[in-house]
């Protein structure tokens, strides 16, 4: 069981009442001490499948093993494993966040005496210590998230899942939070995480899975993925005004964004350098280039545009 | 050496018994105060003018039965409510991801409507020595028609949480299924006094029996057999539960 997979998905297949088709026979494995992404535009079917290992969505087909233990054969050690962070904020708005966190580590078998110790600790790491007594309604919205961090967290969880656990926290709350996720997944907990932001996965993960249309269609560490990513795209400033006239048959692919910009893709192999004697001899004095985003977003960008 | 299931049992029964403490005016409070009207109204006012009973003044008669028509209503509405506004904010996924199994979050629940039924039974009756002495004729049979009645109708709230899909539908049920076979089930009168026709049609109100047992434990009558009625009771109690299971096991209007 030591070295079996935190989660092991086989052929996942969901189907809502409705008949829409959320999980179209996704498989995925991640090994245990892993920090993974799991990417994809809304509506692809990530909150279905973190929905479906945590035991709040019923799957239609397939097989869901939780560190070597499937949610068909022994649900409740499997759940055991697992701390969820859903997307949508699911406590009890007039219960008050040490209740909440304590009640949490009650129902996961946890005696009382060593619940309100740990609730302590993880209220204390995430910064709600001073709030314990206030009523969950009064918290802000990062709290809140914050919030259902520490009620995942209170029995020391195995496998954290969270359904992006980073919307609605700003900038700074949000560097803060990658910290925490950095320091808790070094210490072993394995966590798999659902996001928009690349940034994030880009940043935070070791792995990344690209989920669209309810199939995985790109899956493997955020390095290989980038070096897939055959053009990169750059953005030109220039000094002087540009017309989309001045860029024809300039011998790579140039595009005219405005007077000022121009945006270049470079194919593997391509240089900057070949680019500026190329404007060079049109005349054109670039005085900035631009990478034009996250690296991770055109190849995700590029992938599910397929 | 403490089980991690009757730890998890025990959180969500202290949880409603805070719950049921601080909110006493909204759980304790109208029920003592509607019994109160009953008895002065029906025991005080028209029951002295009414004959006795069985050997039994109509208050002594009546009290059992108002007694247990405080223990269904609470039952009831604990669990039909705690239970629909914890899915309605999802709060019950709190206890649906943990590792508490099924019967362990119905055992919760249904706990917590005994507990709250208990509480204010034993309110109501203290209240009714105001007006009457109560005899006991068998404690044993009061405290077992009191707990299984509680029971049952604590799995009956939560089968009508668990359909429900609005708060019409949480009080539907209530007013115009629970309140007139409650009314209808022999509180105010023994079924001996009715026409044939009307006799006959009240055996088929499971109420019915639940206030009968009930009666016999305090006065020693009953209009119908001790042993039926606690078949009745006890065979409904199991096919609730029954049903609870099977629906907690499909998720049906928890999990989608
Ligand atoms: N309870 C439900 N009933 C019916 N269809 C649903 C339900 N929940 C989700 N769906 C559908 O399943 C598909 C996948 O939804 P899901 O919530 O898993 O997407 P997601 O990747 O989490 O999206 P987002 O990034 O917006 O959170 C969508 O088409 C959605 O409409
Ligand atoms: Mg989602």
């Amino acid at each position: 069981m030591n070295d079996a997979p935190a989660l092991k998905i086989v052929d996942l297949v969901k189907t809502y009442d409705k008949g829409t088709q959320a999980l179209k026979g996704v498989s995925l494995e991640i090994p245990q001490g892993e920090f993974f992404a799991l990417l994809g535009p809304n509506g692809a079917g990530k909150s279905t499948l973190i929905g479906i290992a945590s035991n709040l969505v019923v799957k239609t087909s397939g097989t869901v093993e939780v560190c070597g233990v499937s949610i068909d054969v022994d649900a409740p050690k499997a759940k055991g494993f697992i701390g969820i962070v859903p997307q949508e904020f699911n406590f009890d708005i007039f219960a008050k966040v040490i209740d909440i966190v304590t009640n949490q580590a009650g129902y996961y078998g946890i005696p009382y005496g060593e619940a309100k110790e740990y609730a302590e600790e993880v209220l204390k790491e995430l910064g709600l210590w001073e709030k314990r007594n206030e009523k969950a309604q009064a918290l802000s919205g990062g709290m809140k998230r914050r919030l259902m961090i520490a009620r995942a967290l209170v029995h020391k969880p195995k496998v954290l899942l969270l359904d992006e656990p980073t919307a609605g926290v700003d900038v700074e709350l949000r560097r803060g939070m990658w910290e925490f996720l950095k320091k808790l997944n070094e210490s072993g907990t394995t966590i798999l995480l659902t996001t928009h932001y690349l940034e994030e996965a880009e940043h935070l993960c070791r792995q990344v899975a690209i989920i669209n249309g309810g199939n995985i269609i790109e899956q493997g560490s955020v390095k290989s993925l980038l070096g897939k990513l055959n053009v990169t795209t750059l953005l030109l400033d220039t000094v002087e005004p540009v017309t989309a006239d001045s860029i024809e048959g300039i011998g790579f692919k140039a595009e005219y964004k405005d007077e000022n910009t121009i945006q270049v893709m470079l194919d593997k192999g391509e240089t900057v350098n070949h680019v500026l004697d190329a404007l060079s001899k049109k005349h054109i004095t670039v005085a900035n280039v631009r990478n034009s985003g996250s690296r991770l977003e055109e190849v995700f960008i590029n992938l599910i545009s397929k | 050496m403490r089980s991690p299931i009757l730890i998890g049992y025990w959180t969500m029964v202290r949880k409603d018994l805070v719950r049921l403490f601080r909110i006493w005016s909204q759980t304790f409070l109208p029920p003592v105060v509607t019994m109160s009207l009953y008895f002065v109204i029906f025991g005080g006012f028209i029951g002295s003018q009414v004959a006795e009973i069985s050997g039994f003044s109509y208050m002594q008669f009546i009290v059992p039965g108002l007694v247990m028509m405080t223990l269904i209503t609470s039952a009831y509405m604990q669990t039909v409510s705690t239970f629909y506004f914890a899915k309605w904010l999802h709060v019950i996924d709190e206890v649906l991801v943990s590792p508490m199994p099924d019967w362990v979050v119905i055992a919760g629940y249904v706990t917590g409507g005994i507990m709250r039924a208990f509480i204010v039974g034993i309110l109501v009756l203290i209240v009714s020595l105001l007006f009457t002495h109560i005899v006991i004729f068998n404690a044993f049979v009061i405290f077992a028609a009191a707990f299984l009645t509680s029971l049952l109708f604590s799995l009956a709230g939560l089968i009508n949480a668990i359909y429900a899909k609005s708060m019409d539908a949480i009080s539907i049920v209530p007013n115009f299924v629970l309140t007139p076979l409650t009314y209808l089930g022999g509180i105010f009168y023994s079924i001996d006094l009715l026409p044939p026709f009307f006799r006959t049609l009240s055996l088929f109100n499971p109420i019915l029996y639940m206030v009968n047992a009930f009666r016999y434990g305090f006065l020693g009558v009953s209009d119908v057999s001790l042993w039926v009625s606690f078949a009745v009771m006890g065979g409904l109690s199991i096919a609730l539960l029954i049903v609870v299971m099977i629906l907690f096991k499909r998720g049906v209007g928890l999990k989608t």
